[in-house]
């Protein structure tokens, strides 16, 4: 899948992956794919919501090595 | 934007984890569109004094009260476990490892986010608060203000 950009946020705890998604997809135009890693647990559920919330397609996600990550297409 | 959504969120004490909880939120909220506002009142106001002494006239009830209460969201103590500030240097600790924002940061990030921060006039003055001391690009109103922000809100808080 090809991304517009991604997004580094490993490591970092909650609120800040959906802050720093939601000002990386800012930045894209509508149909583009913004690709965050993540390793707050609680990212995949945060990001399901604030996805549909705010008009995005979650395409996929995975998980390795404690890793989470996601491709949000920009709605 | 008619169909932007609000949330608003009284914050009312003034420990640490209490007010990092609202933050927490606030900043969440944020990063969904809403408008945010958060109104601080009584205990809650501490979390906007800025952390240098500011010299301004006080009555001397009101220096007790501006000595006896936290400089700022930084040196806030915890609603429990806080052993006379020793729990709160340990959970700044654990927050540091689990790379969690600090309460004075996450305030920060508010203020980039847009957060609209209140301080309520009739508390300041009942704590004896003065603008002076309280963190810039703030605004002052009260409980019209608030009703005004979360009439037509989705979220509302009391922390």
């Amino acid at each position: 899948m090809e991304s517009a950009k991604v997004l580094d946020a490993k490591g970092l705890a909650c609120p800040m992956p959906i802050v720093k998604t939601k000002k990386a997809i800012a930045d894209l135009n509508s149909g583009e794919v913004l690709e965050v890693h993540a390793t707050d647990k609680g990212a995949k559920s945060d990001l399901t919501a604030w996805a549909k919330s705010g008009g995005h397609e979650l395409l996929k996600d995975t998980e390795e090595n404690e890793v989470l990550k996601f491709w949000i297409k920009k709605g | 934007m008619s169909d932007t959504k609000k949330t608003t969120i009284v914050l009312f004490s003034g420990e640490y984890d209490k007010a990092m909880a609202a933050y927490i939120i606030a900043n969440g909220a944020a990063a969904y569109d809403h408008e945010v506002t958060i109104f601080h009142t009584f205990w809650g106001l501490n979390a906007l004094r800025k952390d240098e002494h500011v010299p301004v006239k006080k009555s001397f009830m009101e220096k007790i009260f501006g000595k006896m209460m936290p400089r700022g969201a930084d040196k806030m103590g915890l609603s429990k476990m806080n052993y006379m500030g020793m729990g709160q240097k340990m959970i700044k600790d654990v927050m540091k490892k689990h790379n969690a924002l600090p309460l004075p940061q996450l305030v920060e990030m508010a203020q980039e986010q847009d957060v609209k921060l209140i301080a309520c006039t009739m508390t300041m003055d009942l704590l004896g608060l003065r603008k002076e001391e309280l963190l810039d690009e703030i605004e002052y109103a009260g409980v019209a203000a608030y009703i005004g922000d979360s009439e037509d809100g989705n979220i509302t808080l009391f922390i």
